[in-house]
């Protein structure tokens, strides 16, 4: 990553999609859950029983479907970007919102099941795995929250006109913290969830 | 200098250097006291020369930042201070409870100062770096509110430039962080938890704004590089401190009887930490390689470049040596910490109010920049200190791995006491280098003082 360049105004460099300042959040963010899952396998690896047997008792199913959701919205997030690249500020910013609804799908699955964690007694002592789960589950969860008030800004601003074809950057760096909000659970869903 | 009020600024950059001149003497101090047990003793025993010295420099950093605030917002918002006659009463409050508090520490026993001060009525002394009598401490919280209260309005009345509001952010963040040193629960845990709240979130957190402020305002001023540009870098930069930052508070929280994630969540975030920090070295030498302007005053962007790099190095890479959890295990409170503490002072929060104290008072004393004899003195000073800390810092750091080696890691670990006679010629090194630090100090002060050379000329190329 060349730090040095771009920085002054996003429009030099239109080899990045969306505001430069962004990757600099995104490539931060990946850094930090990057770390985040080294940690998860280097605990594992000193404990993959304890893992194992606890790994059983996470939903799956919900996982699966926040999966698709979230894999949904990034596709609507796509099509949000090519209808203001048409000029259709209106098309974009209902893109946008079908969008943000699929995250507050993820949030409300995900919210029923951090309560039948809680209320089956888990916290972050539970158990070393179990303080990554939640760590990890609840990051991301925030990230979701972080990135649905982004695209929500955007696709305000959208509706009021502030974007149009040749002038979009803003939708690009709402596309931009989206999709990472995506990988980050595509990676971290198999990890915590399935892989044993 | 653009507004008259500015000018309040002066009397707290000259009480922050007469106070760092002081916080100095008496590490030398201690710093003999080290190889010395008994020397000044019981007149100056090792703990109140310590509480001086920690306390004088928390003291003129505030001076020092208060300073560079009245100095800097009436130029960004480009009007009058709200009132510079609030900012001199505030002064001389600041000033006087300050020296009645050191007073205090070095006339009267600990505890008869206590008594003194009626900390029974509400206790919150005996606690490092918050050892100050309550009613001090109220007095410093009377002294934010009123200087919050001056620069908000003025802020507020006027333009709001990126700057003004990282600034603002900072120095309220620092006022509000300050009342947990008011939270003193029985409970050890808790009070150690909370005690952090001020400590690591003033430094690790609020005050990092403070600093990426001021340095984008000195780099805006001396390189007449766009505004837009720096406010950029300055947004990524505190966002990446706050990521970091506040759930880096957990690399306090390892041993002290809080739950074992902390060991997790803080060795990951604070193991980021020194992002930020890179980030603003990559940012200073940006700006200064794309300056659109020769500016006369190269001492100030000396200690602008200065500050970046040693930031980086004090508080990111000596920070990082001891962050994660498993070599916290064995380095917690040993000289690696001191050695951490030295340079990341110096670097991040010495070197910033230098940076701005070099930028503003040849202008506050009207001219752009001083002459050119006073100016090379004061990068011979730059020098001294710099490069000597560097020594100390190395010295500490040799100190602190032999320690841990004999007193913790090796198959026959040695008492404290016997630890420390063993490494004792780094105390006597780090001592020699803290001599250098001083003189290198006393050229900055006489620096202020030197006239002649070439007088210092707005550059022909200026374009900002």
């Amino acid at each position: 990553m060349d730090m040095t360049a771009g920085l002054p105004a996003a429009t030099e460099q239109r080899s990045l999609p969306g505001d430069f300042a962004i990757w600099i959040f995104i490539y931060a963010e990946l850094l930090v859950f990057g770390v985040f899952f080294l940690a998860y396998a280097f605990a594992r690896s000193h404990n993959v029983e304890l893992f194992d047997a606890q790994q059983r008792f996470l939903d799956r199913n919900t996982g699966a479907i926040n999966t698709l959701v979230l894999i949904t919205s990034s596709f609507l997030v796509v099509r949000a970007v090519n209808a203001i690249r048409r000029d259709a500020a209106a098309v974009c910013a209902r893109w946008l919102t079908a969008a943000i609804a699929c995250g507050g799908i993820f949030v409300a699955l995900k919210l029923g099941e951090f309560h039948a964690k809680f209320a089956a007694g888990v916290t972050l002592s539970t158990n070393t795995f179990y303080m990554f789960y939640l760590s990890l589950t609840f990051f991301h969860f925030m990230h979701v929250l972080m990135g649905m008030v982004i695209l929500a800004v955007v696709a305000v601003k959208a509706r009021r006109g502030a974007y149009s074809a040749a002038s979009h950057t803003g939708v690009e760096t709402g596309a931009s913290y989206w999709h990472m909000v995506d990988l980050v659970w595509i990676v971290l869903f198999p990890l915590v969830y399935v892989m044993h | 200098m653009q507004y008259r009020s500015q000018a309040v600024a002066k009397p707290y950059f000259i009480a922050a250097i007469g106070l760092f001149v002081g916080q100095i003497l008496f590490g030398l101090v201690m710093g003999l006291q080290y190889v010395w047990g008994d020397f000044l003793f019981p007149e100056i025993p090792f703990n109140v020369a310590r509480m001086v010295h920690t306390n004088l420099l928390i003291v003129w950093l505030l001076f020092g930042f208060m300073g560079a605030a009245y100095y800097l917002v009436p130029e960004e918002s480009e009007r009058e201070l709200h009132s510079p006659g609030l900012a001199i009463l505030l002064f001389w409050v600041f000033l006087i409870a300050g020296a009645l508090t050191i007073l205090g520490y070095l006339l009267v026993p600990y505890a008869g100062l206590a008594k003194l001060t009626g900390n029974d009525l509400l206790p919150t002394m005996g606690r490092e770096f918050l050892e100050q009598p309550t009613i001090t401490k109220i007095g410093i919280v009377i002294v934010a509110l009123g200087f919050l209260y001056n620069i908000g309005l003025t802020i507020l009345g006027g333009r709001k430039t990126v700057v003004n509001l990282v600034l603002l952010t900072g120095l309220t963040g620092l006022a509000l962080l300050f009342l947990f040193a008011f939270y003193n629960p029985d409970n050890l845990v808790k009070d150690k938890f909370y005690w952090w709240w001020v400590v690591h979130l003033w430094v690790e957190g609020v005050w990092e704004l403070i600093l990426g402020s001021i340095l984008a305002f000195v780099l805006i001023k001396v390189t007449g590089v766009d505004r837009e540009v720096i406010e950029k870098w300055l947004y990524v930069i505190i966002a990446m401190t706050l990521i970091t930052g506040i759930i880096g508070t957990g690399h306090h929280y390892y041993w002290i009887g809080t739950p074992e994630y902390w060991q997790w969540w803080g060795s990951i975030f604070s193991a980021m930490e020194p992002i930020p920090f890179f980030m603003m070295t990559v940012f200073a030498f940006n700006m200064v390689n794309r300056r659109r302007r020769e500016h006369p005053n190269k001492a100030a962007v000396l200690w602008a470049l200065g500050t970046a790099v040693m930031a980086f190095l004090g508080a990111g890479v000596w920070g990082f040596l001891h962050t994660l959890a498993p070599v916290n295990y064995y380095t917690h409170g040993t000289q690696i910490t001191a050695a951490h503490g030295h340079m990341a002072f110096y670097g991040a929060y010495v070197m910033i109010v230098l940076t701005m104290i070099s930028y503003a008072m040849p202008i506050l004393r009207g001219q752009e920049a001083s002459d050119e004899r006073s100016q090379v003195l004061e990068m011979w000073s730059f020098w001294l200190m710099t490069v000597s800390m560097v020594f100390i810092t190395l010295f500490l750091t040799g100190a602190g791995i032999l320690q841990v080696w004999l007193q913790r890691y090796s198959t026959d670990p040695i008492p404290f006491m016997a630890a420390q006679e063993k490494i004792a010629i780094f105390y006597w090194l780090r001592e020699i280098a803290g001599v250098v630090f001083l003189i290198g100090l006393v050229l900055y002060v006489v620096s202020f003082f030197v006239k002649g050379g070439r007088p210092a000329m707005a550059s022909a190329a200026d374009t900002a």
